[in-house]
C-alpha cells in the first residue's frame, strides 16, 4: 500500500528539530533512517501527521572515542558500525551482530538510533546495548539526561523516550584487555528478524568468565537481561557441566509467551541451544556436546 | 521563533542516471513511484512496499537501498542510478553487463521481476568484494525474492562474475 498523508518538515539543526516536536508533539514522528517506519506507514500501521526529518542533522552522525567510551551518533548508519575499525576494536560485539541485522540495502540507509528509539523486540542492537551496559544519550527542551540501555527498553516498542525528546548518542565502555563478546541468533532467513537470539559481552580468562552480561532478544516483548544465567557462569570454569546449569537457569531469566508462529516451549529450548552455543564461542569449547 | 510550515509538496532536484531532474513532489510519495510514475522508469519494480521483498533496490550517493523505504522529496542532492542507467552507463566498469550476461547463460531468471534489483545488489558485492564465497554471496542477497529459479543459478552467475573479477 502507499503511505497515508502527511506533512514534512526538515529542521535545520537540533535545536529547530526541539522547537519543531514541541509543537507537534504525539502528531509527529522522527523520520531518520525510515527503514521501519515508513514499511509501517506503506502497511498503514502509524499515521503520523507529521514527520520530521532529521537526515540532515550530520551533528548525529559518526563513531569517535572519548574518555574510555566509544560513542556512536544516533544517525549513524548501520553499514558505518559494520565497517568501522572503531567498532570493532571497542564494542566487537557490534561488529559481530551487525550482518544480522537486516540486509545490505537496509544496513546502507537503517541507523543505529533508529532501530534503539523503535524497540523492535527481535532487533539485535537493542540486546547488544544492554549487554555492552552502553548509555543513551538523549536531548529534549529541559536539556540533556542519559538513560542506561537496561532501563531504556520499557515494553513492546516502548522506551524510555518522552514525548519531545531525541535520542542523540550511545555511549559504550570500550571492551578491556580481557573483553571478549558472542552472539547467535536463530531467524528463518538471514537478515530477517530473529525467532530468538542473544548477545554476550563478558572478560574471558581461559574458561573462566566474569562481569558476564548476557541479553536476550525476541523472546519477549523487549530485550531481556539473563542475570541468573549469568550469574551461574560466573562461579567458576565454563565446563559443559556449568553450562548445562545456566541452561537450566534461563528458566529464571526467560518467559517465552505462545505466539502465531512459535510457541514459547520452543522459543526456551532454542535460547537454552543458543546460550550453550554463544558461551562455547567464548571459551572455544566444541559446542555440539554442550548444546544437547 | 520563525517555524517553517509542515509542507505536503516540495521542490527537488537530483541527478537519476546523470541526468538532473527538477520537479514538485507530492510529500508522502515514495522514490519508487516517482522514478515509474513521474520519470516512466519502469525498471525499478515495486513489489511488496514494505522493505522485504528487495525489488525496489536501486543505487542512492553509491550505495544500494530501497526505494520504497525513502520518499523521494529525502533524494533531494543525492546521485540516483537506476537499473536503467547501470545497464546502459558506465558507472561501474560493466559490472551489471557481465552480470546480465551470466544471468542469461545460466537462465538465472524467469519472470524477470526480481532482475534488475538483483542485479544491483549482486553488482555492489562484485564491486567491494569480488573474492566472496558461495555463502557470503547468498547472504548480500538474502534482502531480493525470487520466486521463479530457487536462487541456485542466481548464486552461480554471480559467482561465476566474481571469480573472473578477481582471477581466482
Amino acid at each position: 500500500m502507499k503511505a497515508p498523508a502527511f506533512s514534512y518538515l526538515r529542521p535545520e539543526n537540533i535545536s529547530q528539530a526541539i522547537d519543531f516536536i514541541d509543537i507537534y508533539g504525539d502528531e509527529a514522528r522522527w523520520l531518520a533512517g525510515g527503514q521501519s517506519l515508513l514499511a509501517a506507514l506503506n502497511m498503514r500501521l502509524a499515521a503520523p501527521s507529521v514527520l520530521i526529518d532529521i537526515n540532515g542533522l550530520s551533528e548525529l552522525a559518526g563513531i569517535s572515542v572519548n574518555a574510555g567510551k566509544l560513542i556512536i551518533g544516533a544517525l549513524t548508519r548501520h553499514r558505518e558500525i559494520e565497517h568501522s575499525p572503531l567498532v570493532a576494536q571497542h564494542a566487537s560485539l557490534l561488529a559481530l551482530a551487525m550482518p544480522h541485522v537486516a540486509h545490505a540495502a537496509v544496513r546502507n540507509r537503517g541507523t543505529f538510533g533508529g532501530s534503539i528509539a523503535f524497540a523492535d523486540p527481535a532487533a539485535e542492537l537493542p540486546a547488544c546495548c544492554i549487554a555492552l551496559d552502553a548509555e543513551f544519550v538523549i536531548v529534549g527542551r529541559g536539556g540533556e539526561r542519559r538513560v542506561r540501555a537496561r532501563h531504556f527498553f520499557t515494553g513492546l516498542y516502548e522506551t524510555a523516550l518522552q514525548t519531545g525528546e531525541i535520542l542523540v548518542a550511545a555511549e559504550i565502555p570500550c571492551a578491556r584487555d580481557k573483553g571478549r563478546a558472542a552472539f547467535r541468533e536463530l531467524a528463518r532467513r538471514h537478515g530477517d528478524y530473529a525467532i530468538a537470539g542473544l548477545a554476550v559481552q563478558a572478560a574471558v580468562e581461559g574458561d573462566v568468565l566474569r562481569d558476564v552480561n548476557i541479553a536476550f532478544f525476541g523472546v519477549d516483548s523487549k530485550p531481556v537481561l539473563a542475570e541468573h544465567a549469568a550469574s551461574v557462569l560466573e562461579q567458576g570454569a565454563a565446563t559443559p557441566a556449568r553450562i548445562e546449569q545456566a541452561q537450566h537457569q534461563l528458566a529464571q531469566d526467560l518467559a517465552p509467551q505462545d505466539d502465531v508462529h512459535y510457541s514459547g516451549a520452543m522459543r526456551m529450548q532454542l535460547a537454552r541451544v543458543l546460550l550453550a552455543r554463544a558461551i562455547g564461542d567464548l571459551v572455544n569449547l566444541e559446542t555440539k556436546s554442550a548444546a544437547r | 521563533m520563525n517555524t517553517p510550515k509542515p509542507a505536503t509538496e516540495l521542490d527537488v532536484a537530483f541527478t537519476v542516471n546523470g541526468e538532473r531532474v527538477e520537479r514538485r513532489v507530492p510529500v508522502r510519495q515514495n522514490l519508487a513511484d516517482f522514478l515509474r510514475d513521474t520519470l516512466g522508469l519502469t525498471g525499478t519494480h515495486v513489489g511488496c512496499e514494505h522493505g522485504v521483498c528487495g525489488a525496489c533496490t536501486l543505487r542512492c550517493n553509491g550505495v544500494i537501498v530501497r526505494a520504497c523505504l525513502m520518499l523521494a522529496v529525502q533524494a533531494d542532492g543525492a546521485d540516483i542510478v537506476t537499473i536503467e542507467g547501470a545497464a546502459t552507463g558506465n558507472y561501474d566498469g560493466a559490472i551489471v553487463a557481465d552480470l546480465q550476461r551470466e544471468f542469461h547463460q545460466r537462465n538465472a531468471l524467469q519472470c524477470g521481476f526480481c532482475t534488475p534489483a538483483m542485479l544491483l545488489t549482486a553488482a555492489e558485492l562484485v564491486a567491494a568484494r569480488p573474492q566472496a564465497s558461495r555463502e557470503e554471496i547468498r547472504a548480500h542477497l538474502s534482502g531480493n525474492y525470487c520466486r521463479c529459479t530457487g536462487y541456485q543459478s542466481i548464486v552461480d552467475a554471480v559467482e561465476s562474475v566474481c571469480r573472473s573479477r578477481s582471477g581466482t
